[in-house]
């Protein structure tokens, strides 16, 4: 595979001036690839591409201030990067962002409804529209639009949208499905109180770990976190559904403008609760509102840094 | 009374029922893509096709309890004295804990060194320990990220059950460990066991042996003192982590927690609910100073805490279970085993002068 190839040569020679790069190498399952920290020429070569690399790696980056850090990006990634970049949460000049054209990656969570557990996986791989799984039982060929994760079906942003380097012939957006608006059209057409219901069904098993949170690329409070902070105290310990809720309201919140909807917030959730959706929710509302879609440009102002006395599609004087 | 019997798959329903007709029966129940403890409904099969998305730890330590109610009350004697009524909440009733797997019931025993010892008694657990008896499902096969051998547990481990199933053609061996769970298995739902017993030691044998060869972790507690104060191997080891609590509240053994009073009003109840060691709060003191300020210093502990100190303490005992969810469900696959192994890796080439000897 030459653009790998290309890409690690390239990280190789990048690295003596930078801290480490991040990136992905194979997991404790063939179906899960892991970030990978390369420090060293040898780390590089644990270096992964493909459909198993679901981990956003901007995840780390606004943790790692005053470092020079390099980072491999898909293109979804790379808006993270973009909003990070715009809300001045990082520095681009101690970044160094590679990037090769990414064909989409695998929801284990759609995969896990097929074959079960994921801890009995032994292989697995893409070729073209197929991902076949071996497990115990035999191998299982599972279509890829069933397999992949909803955001690369209709993907428009399957090249890093900033790199320093970028190896590989650049690929065209992805014109498939979009269940994601298929779902959030589903929630929107529920009654509040079948839609309240969903929720509290929904957020009935949380665990309350806060994975959502802390694998958010653009959830940057992390330590100060209103969700455990006594003084103001937002939220009670007390473990009922509406607690729960009460931090994902809030979570959404402090992300309208600014989610890229990688999804990482739901892929980390240990327990599958489906909560892109109040992300998805808040992002077509500031989409319509602001017409702005977070991380996708550069140069463009997010909705929370500018100001008007009157907003163009908000008619305030008419309440 | 006999110490083994043959459960029918088809009697399986129709014991539950028994079952709940006496006692809160919790089985695993799918909700949504995930396979989480709850109270049983007759109407929905409980899902053991596999080992649940959490374990059964909230059965018995409950990720939220009331300890106390309280309220503020004048004195009637004396209108300018504050009165506290206080009101105790201890846990009652009999329960069973169905489908659990071994690794999941092993990790109360890791509890009960602590909750229920000479030194600590603690009475809200003792008495849903003593009140709540666990029906376990031997394992027929080991995953990837299964590792109870490494901690000296097994697939068919009976440690901290009642009862123990181990699967058999057409449904399971039931044998019962404690004296209660051999009460449960008094139904005429059962049958004799006596004939399953050899096929059910064949199965046990061929769980066994679907794991690969288990790493010798006699090294790990002198191992991870010795690399202690080596940041720059906790920085590296924990450079993925993302430092939520998701391994924690997810493992059978961690049993960390948090006590607050949550006010409304005059009166409030004292909670006590899960904590983790991957929090910054954990360990944050009044003053504003944290003896654990990175997540490097935090994986440290919980590694530490498993493999190292708990064994310290507990004459060996190690506190994991080996049940692999804190892999399995880590969002950044962090995997513990390679933790452990490139410590004890790093220890042996430091005490050997050469430190670059990290395995993972």
């Amino acid at each position: 595979m030459q653009p790998l190839e290309d890409l690690k040569a390239a990280i190789k020679e990048a690295l003596p001036g930078l801290d480490f790069v991040i990136g992905w190498e194979s997991g404790w399952n063939p179906l899960l690839a892991t970030p990978l920290f390369m420090y060293a020429p040898e780390d590089v070569d644990k270096l992964t591409w493909g459909p198993f690399n679901v981990n956003n790696p901007a995840t780390y980056l606004s943790a790692l201030k005053g470092k020079k850090v390099g980072v491999v990006v898909k293109g979804c990634d790379s808006r993270s990067v973009v909003q990070l970049l715009q809300e001045k949460l990082i520095r681009r000049e101690d970044l160094t962002v590679f990037g090769m054209p990414c064909t989409g990656v695998v929801d284990a969570t759609k995969i896990a409804r097929k074959v079960g557990d994921l801890g009995m996986i032994s292989g697995a791989k893409r070729t073209n529209g197929t991902l076949s799984v071996t497990t115990h039982e035999g191998s299982l060929d599972i279509p890829w639009e069933e397999a992949a994760a909803d955001k690369c079906l209709s993907c428009q942003y399957p090249n890093a949208i900033i790199s320093d380097h970028f190896k590989g012939d650049p690929l065209p957006p992805t014109l498939g499905r979009d269940p994601a608006a298929e779902q959030l059209a589903a929630l929107e057409a529920l009654a509040p109180a079948e839609l309240f219901a969903h929720w509290k069904d929904a957020m009935d098993r949380c665990i309350r770990c806060y994975a959502c949170r802390n694998a958010c690329p653009m959830c940057v409070c992390r330590d100060h976190c209103i969700a455990q902070t006594r003084d103001p105290h937002w939220i009670s310990q007390d473990d009922t559904v509406k607690e729960k809720l009460m931090f994902q309201m809030i979570h959404s919140l402090h992300l309208a403008g600014r989610c890229t909807e990688c999804g990482e917030c739901q892929r980390a959730c240990p327990v599958d609760i489906p909560i892109l959706a109040l992300r998805r929710k808040l992002s077509s509302v500031v989409k319509n509102l602001f017409d702005y879609q977070a991380g996708v440009d550069p140069n463009a102002v997010p909705p929370l840094f500018t100001f008007q006395v009157e907003e163009a599609k908000i008619n305030e004087r008419g309440w | 009374m006999e110490s083994s019997r043959y459960l029918p798959e088809a009697s399986l329903d129709a014991w539950l029922g028994e079952l709940a007709s006496s006692h809160e029966l919790i089985v695993p129940r799918r909700e949504g893509d995930a396979i989480v403890f709850g109270p049983y409904d007759p109407a929905v099969s409980p899902d053991i096709s596999r080992d649940a998305t959490a374990p059964p730890k909230s059965t018995v330590f409950p990720a939220c309890e009331e300890l106390m109610r309280y309220s503020s009350v004048k004195d009637a004697d004396d209108p300018s004295r504050t009165l506290v009524r206080m009101e105790e909440v201890m846990p009652s009733g009999s329960r069973v804990v169905f489908g659990a797997r071994p690794c999941g019931t092993r990790g109360f025993t890791v509890y009960d060194r602590v909750f229920d010892a000479p030194a600590m008694h603690d009475p809200y657990y003792v008495a849903r320990r003593q009140n709540t008896l666990f029906v376990t499902l031997a394992c027929s096969e080991a995953g990837s990220a299964c590792f109870c051998h490494w901690v000296g547990s097994g697939p068919a481990d009976a440690s901290g059950s009642d009862v123990l199933l181990v699967p058999v053609k057409g449904g399971w061996l039931a044998e019962g460990v404690s004296d209660k769970g051999r009460e449960l298995l008094d139904s005429p739902l059962l049958a004799p066991g006596d004939k399953y017993a050899g096929e059910a030691k064949a199965a046990k044998a061929k769980a066994m042996e679907s794991l690969e060869s288990a790493a010798d972790l006699k090294p790990a507690p002198e191992s991870l003192l010795a690399v202690f104060d080596d940041m720059e191997f906790w920085n590296r080891m924990s450079a993925k982590c993302i430092s939520c609590g998701a391994c924690t509240y997810l493992c059978p053994t961690c049993y960390c927690f948090n006590i607050t009073d949550e006010n409304k009003g005059m009166e409030g109840s004292r909670l006590r609910t899960w904590d983790n060691c991957m929090s910054f709060q954990f360990t944050l003191e009044a003053s504003g100073h944290n003896p654990r300020p990175t997540k490097a210093h935090r994986l440290k502990n919980r590694v530490g805490h498993k493999f190292s100190y708990y064994p310290g303490l507990h004459g060996g005992a190690i506190a994991c279970c080996g049940c692999g969810r804190c892999i399995k469900s880590c969002p950044a696959g962090v995997d513990i085993r390679q933790i452990v192994l490139a410590a004890m890796d790093r220890a042996k080439a430091t005490s050997q002068g050469n430190t670059t000897g990290e395995r993972a």
